[in-house]
């Protein structure tokens, strides 16, 4: 096993062990501080596919985020009120059609704005996708129907079969499921044809379209699975807040992604899991010991970007090489 | 005569008021290496980046293997079978040189959309790859970082990529840059060998690179083919000598 690998596995099994040590401590609120951690590794997972592998710097994703808690709120609560929305589909409390919606709803914007902004690179690229995500943002909040800038309540949980949701443990395992097949997916995407094309267009994009293979499409691609699976992360951050606000949408949102993956090691299968851990303590930590912990964060952030650009998994595992 | 591989036809392109290229046909027929020969700013690169599709020609035509491809993207016209190789620039230098050839096969199989079986675990991107590395000789650093490698080893990979795609015609820019004098000798004895694949338009600075290799030689100035000939001809035409050989010849 390569050291990348085991140093990999340490960190997911850590992930998965540190709620029941919690638990059985009765430290409850721990759990939810895992969970938080496991829902934005997710997020990451998604960002990290066209940030990492492909190089683009979206600074959008906050759209696709809060997408996907808006799909979770917004069928959560017709299926409440019983009220029909489009089609006469009357909402859903079940997780998996709402991460379908999630996906899909997110899919479908992100293969729109990515047709558009990826035809800039570079700090273009940056600011068309950051503008693309304020007005995702500014449309929900004048959007009255579903709570406009007070957000949306989640009254239950979604349900997902055969688990109690509304126990911490239950809806952490959950999340763990999902961000553990996400990495799987990740995993695979990256060491397949898809991947190699993906990583060199990053590398080399002239040079990949002169031996054939067009960069855009593969891109879009990118964009759009990257999209997708951040939409379902919100879908759980929305679940596990049981609230969902236009700041899922805000551009710190999007911005914070970001920090999480440059922390964790950008590129690397599980640099979004050691930056969200990483992120989640500071933030928890640091915020309990000072209101200003973003200036420290704003210090770590630094030296990783000066010093250790392999962010975590770069120290503990060294650079990265390719087959 | 055979029919051209590589058709160029009064190919013209401006920038204001220069005419880069002006009215520029060249013909590349089976078997043959044709070098592209003329002084700096000459328009060398300018006719290179409108044969690869970089840059749109303002009129004319370019035809490969009897298509027209001059309206073609850039990927369109490597599919088509154009096979360019850089002056610098790697394919991807994080990767090693296996796997940059490996993304050339795949590149020539056109199937870079499946999402989940490994690479390193595919026999058929993997086998190939690896036969072209010892056809170039670089089979002993399959696994370095293409980064890593040599000047002269980048150019090794560089052709050991273009054979991985199903290449009808050349076009080799500038390949002895940087070469010393033992490299740049392996490599005219390696270009000769490589015309029995496909021809090879050859735009060459090394002089007697040009003149050891070219079947025949084209020589552009101020945007125009000034001559076209073979290498004696070239060597003794006037018009050429006081262009551009000088003292070489």
């Amino acid at each position: 096993m390569k050291r990348e690998d085991a140093i990999n596995l340490v960190l997911l099994l850590a992930l998965l062990a540190t709620p029941f040590i919690a638990q059985a401590m009765g430290e409850t609120f721990t759990v939810t501080l895992v969970t938080r951690i496991t829902i934005l590794a997710l997020a990451a997972v998604g960002l990290n596919i066209a940030l990492g592998l492909g190089g683009l710097v979206s600074f959008g994703h906050a759209a696709f985020f809060g997408i996907g808690g808006y799909a979770a709120g917004i069928l959560a609560s017709h299926a409440m009120s019983g009220e029909p929305m489009l089609f006469g589909f009357e909402g859903s409390n079940q997780m998996p059609v709402v991460w379908l919606a999630a996906a899909i709803a997110a899919g479908v914007v992100s293969l729109a704005i990515g047709a558009i902004s990826l035809r800039t690179s570079g700090v273009y690229f940056i600011m068309i996708t950051l503008a693309f995500a304020q007005m995702v943002y500014y449309f929900a909040i004048s959007w009255p129907a579903y709570g406009g800038e007070d957000g949306l309540s989640i009254v239950l949980r979604n349900a997902f079969p055969g688990v109690n949701t509304m126990r911490p443990m239950e809806f952490f395992l959950v999340c763990f499921g999902v961000l553990l097949a996400a990495l799987i997916f990740s995993a695979l995407l990256r060491s397949s044809r898809f991947g190699a094309a993906l990583q060199a267009v990053r590398q080399n994009e002239v040079r990949v379209a002169s031996i054939g293979i067009s960069p855009m499409p593969i891109r879009l691609t990118a964009f759009v699975l990257s999209a997708m699976i951040t939409a379902v992360a919100g879908a759980l951050y929305a679940d596990l807040n049981r609230f969902v606000s236009p700041s899922m949408l805000s551009w710190h949102m999007s911005g914070e992604l970001i920090v999480l993956i440059i922390l964790g090691g950008t590129g690397r299968l599980m640099a979004p899991v050691a930056g969200a851990a990483l992120f989640v303590v500071l933030e928890f930590w640091l915020g309990g010991i000072t209101e200003r912990w973003q200036f420290f964060l704003g210090l770590i952030l630094l030296a990783t970007v000066l010093f250790a650009r392999g962010g975590v998994i770069g120290l503990l595992a060294g650079k990265e090489r390719h087959g | 005569m055979a029919e051209p591989v590589l058709a160029i036809r009064d190919l013209r392109k401006s920038f204001g008021a220069l005419k880069a290229t002006d009215g520029v046909s060249i013909d590349l027929y089976p078997g043959e290496i044709h070098a592209l020969i003329g002084p700096n700013g000459a328009g060398k690169s300018t006719l290179i980046h409108q044969i690869c599709g970089t840059l749109r020609q303002d009129s004319g035509q370019i035809r490969l293997a009897g298509q027209e491809i001059g309206t073609r993207t850039v990927a369109e016209r490597a599919r088509l079978g154009l096979g360019r190789t850089f002056q610098i620039s790697s394919l991807a230098g994080e990767f090693s040189a296996l796997r940059n050839v490996m993304l050339a096969v795949q590149a020539g199989q056109g199937s870079s959309f499946r999402f989940f079986k490994p690479v390193m675990h595919d026999r058929a991107l993997t086998e190939a790859a690896m036969e072209r590395l010892e056809r170039v000789g670089l089979a002993a650093r399959a696994h370095v970082p293409a980064s890593e490698l040599s000047h002269g080893e980048k150019r090794q990979l560089e052709i050991a990529i273009a054979l991985a795609l199903d290449v009808k015609a050349f076009l080799l820019d500038e390949p002895m840059a940087g070469m010393g004098p033992e490299g740049s000798k392996v490599l005219t004895g390696f270009l000769d060998r490589l015309r029995q694949e496909a021809p090879i338009l050859l735009v060459e600075h090394d002089m007697d690179a040009v003149f050891a290799l070219a079947d025949r030689i084209s020589v552009l100035v101020y945007g125009r083919v000034i001559a076209t000939g073979t290498v004696d001809e070239i060597r003794n035409d006037p018009a050429v000598r006081t262009a551009y050989l000088g003292d070489h010849a």
